[in-house]
């Protein structure tokens, strides 16, 4: 079924030009009458003049929208995409997943600005860090959120994943996206283990020794899975820089393309009505019953 | 049969689009779904033959087919070219050996005793400052300490204690007044001989080769023990030695 397009928004429309405003090309007043006093003609071009360019830095921001969307076919999609209707009954706990994508987002351009200052290396890093948080303009501030926006977008995480288990949003057909969720959630983990060294404090260094030898502990493929997170058998310069790569390109990239498959999928699909909403029954069906 | 189908007599029914080309007259269209007896002829190697669309003759694979498989493997290659170098770089590491630091003094005989450990500074690895460097625990050798991996040969002059936990890896220290070896993470207890007494540590501390030169106390290769302290090659902490176990866990031969 094809939904209607939703209409353009009021500020984008052209506007019709408002009676009279319309400069005769004649020279002559809207009323028609011939304006002999130089002084008054002046006035009144300038006026015109002054209207005229009015008009058009109102023009721009319709032509510039106009150009990009006649070459991207863009509007349509993204008007259906924000105005799509959703279910009846609709609530603050769909927003969780818009707030998880905002605190990524703010993982990602605080991580970007950190990453300025930050210097991987064993000798370095703690040094690096200290600088950044005691030294940088705003650097405490922009570290901060870095730091405890990572708890939060955990925590956010598992809101989200509640809030769709427990509206049984997973269910047919969104098992994929429950299942790019999980996936979501796992390099989400791995963001936060990997994360946890770079400052290179002593919490950090001991945390990671241990995180790694949990994975060291499975049998016969454990010892070889903490080699390649330690880049070596002991914990060493390359362990340092291998989770800062991990860190800041492989993960990042691989979340954002399955949060461009997840939204994807939820556009596509759409969201699901809270479970205690009953489907309305037909209009005749619901009239026999009675 | 509705009245439908009264009206327009059906064309012949012909819904399987995979395996047969619907535009074409039938007798073009030697499909094994369609033709009864085809299943005991021999499908013939030529596609003009088979009645392929477009076939030319002498010809055992369509064009399209060729130019398909060979887009696809060239594309193969080209991606095995990059991705696999990559991969190998990245792990790399997993399979190389580290050699170990070689012996290093930790000072004169007259230094260390039989009844209570003295702690040492030496390093695992020389080029990421303090976070190479480890404390082991020294103290001379007592009958008690023979191993089982001895064998009658003399044993080891010296015991050296790595202070690398056994459950994950936390820093163990050494309590006099308990004479136990007690982590901070997990709880991890140790007596005066590494062996583990309580908490979740799954074998004894680790040890040091010893050996002394010139009066000169020095420390060699890290090796793991057993339960009976047997000697093993270096493990990875949390890898249990006992039973059947020790084969279970590779060997990480580092310092």
């Amino acid at each position: 079924m094809k939904l209607p397009t939703p209409p353009v928004p009021k500020g984008l429309r052209r506007k019709p030009a408002a009676p009279g405003t319309r400069p005769p090309s004649n020279g002559a007043h809207s009323n028609g009458a011939t304006v002999q006093d130089p002084k008054e003609t002046k006035k009144i071009t300038k006026q015109r003049q002054r209207e005229a360019l009015k008009q058009q830095a109102a023009e721009v921001p319709i032509a510039m929208v106009g150009w990009l969307d006649e070459r991207t076919g863009g509007g349509p999609f993204l008007r259906a995409f924000l105005f799509r209707k959703v279910p009846k009954g609709t609530n603050w706990y769909y927003t969780l997943g818009s707030a998880t994508l905002f605190a990524f987002v703010n993982q990602a351009v605080t991580g970007v600005f950190l990453a300025m200052y930050y210097n991987p290396s064993t000798t370095q890093a703690y040094g690096s860090v200290h600088h950044m948080i005691n030294d940088v303009f705003l650097g405490e501030f922009v570290r901060g959120m870095h730091k405890w926006g990572s708890t939060v977008m955990v925590v956010l995480v598992f809101l989200h994943m509640g809030r769709t288990f427990f509206f049984g949003a997973y269910k047919y057909p969104r098992e994929l996206n429950w299942i790019i969720g999980v996936v979501l959630l796992i390099l989400t983990m791995a963001m936060s283990f990997t994360g946890y060294l770079l400052p290179f404090d002593q919490r950090s260094f001991w945390a990671t020794v241990v995180g790694v030898n949990i994975n060291a502990s499975g049998p016969i493929l454990g010892p070889y899975l903490a080699d390649f997170l330690r880049g070596g058998a002991e914990f060493g310069s390359t362990t340092l820089s291998r989770f800062y790569a991990i860190h800041m390109l492989l993960i990042p990239g691989l979340i954002i393309a399955l949060i461009g498959a997840h939204l994807f999928l939820v556009s596509k699909l759409g969201t699901t009505a809270p479970p205690w909403l009953k489907a309305e029954k037909a209009r005749d069906l619901a009239q026999e019953e009675i | 049969m509705g009245a439908r189908g009264l009206e327009k007599p059906s064309p012949e029914p012909c819904n399987d689009r995979i395996y047969v080309d619907c535009r074409v007259p039938r007798a073009l269209n030697p499909s094994p779904f369609f033709v009864a007896d085809s299943s005991k002829k021999k499908r013939s190697p030529y596609t003009k033959d088979r009645g392929t669309l477009g076939a030319f003759e002498g010809e055992t694979i369509t064009r399209r087919r060729l130019i398909t498989g060979g887009a696809l493997a060239a594309g193969g290659v080209a991606t095995a070219a990059v991705g696999l170098p990559a991969l190998g770089f990245a792990l790399g590491p997993v399979f190389e050996k580290t050699e170990h630091q070689g012996w290093q003094d930790v000072g004169p005989e007259a230094d260390f005793n039989p009844s209570t450990y003295v702690p040492k500074v030496i390093t695992i690895d020389p080029n990421i400052g303090e976070a190479g460097k480890t404390t082991i625990y020294v103290r001379r050798a007592t009958d008690k300490d023979r191993s089982p991996s001895d064998k009658g040969k003399a044993p080891l002059p010296y015991v050296a204690i790595s202070t690398r936990c056994a459950h994950l890896g936390c820093p163990v220290r050494y309590v006099q007044a308990a004479e136990r070896f007690i982590c901070p993470c997990h709880g991890g207890v140790y007596d005066s001989q590494g062996k583990v007494v309580g908490g979740p540590p799954v074998r004894p501390l680790d040890r040091f080769y010893t050996r002394v030169v010139a009066g000169r106390v020095q420390v060699g290769q890290r090796f793991s023990v057993n339960s009976k302290l047997e000697r093993f090659s270096p493990r990875d902490p949390s890898n249990h030695l006992d039973g059947l176990w020790q084969y279970l866990y590779p060997s990480r031969p580092t310092t």
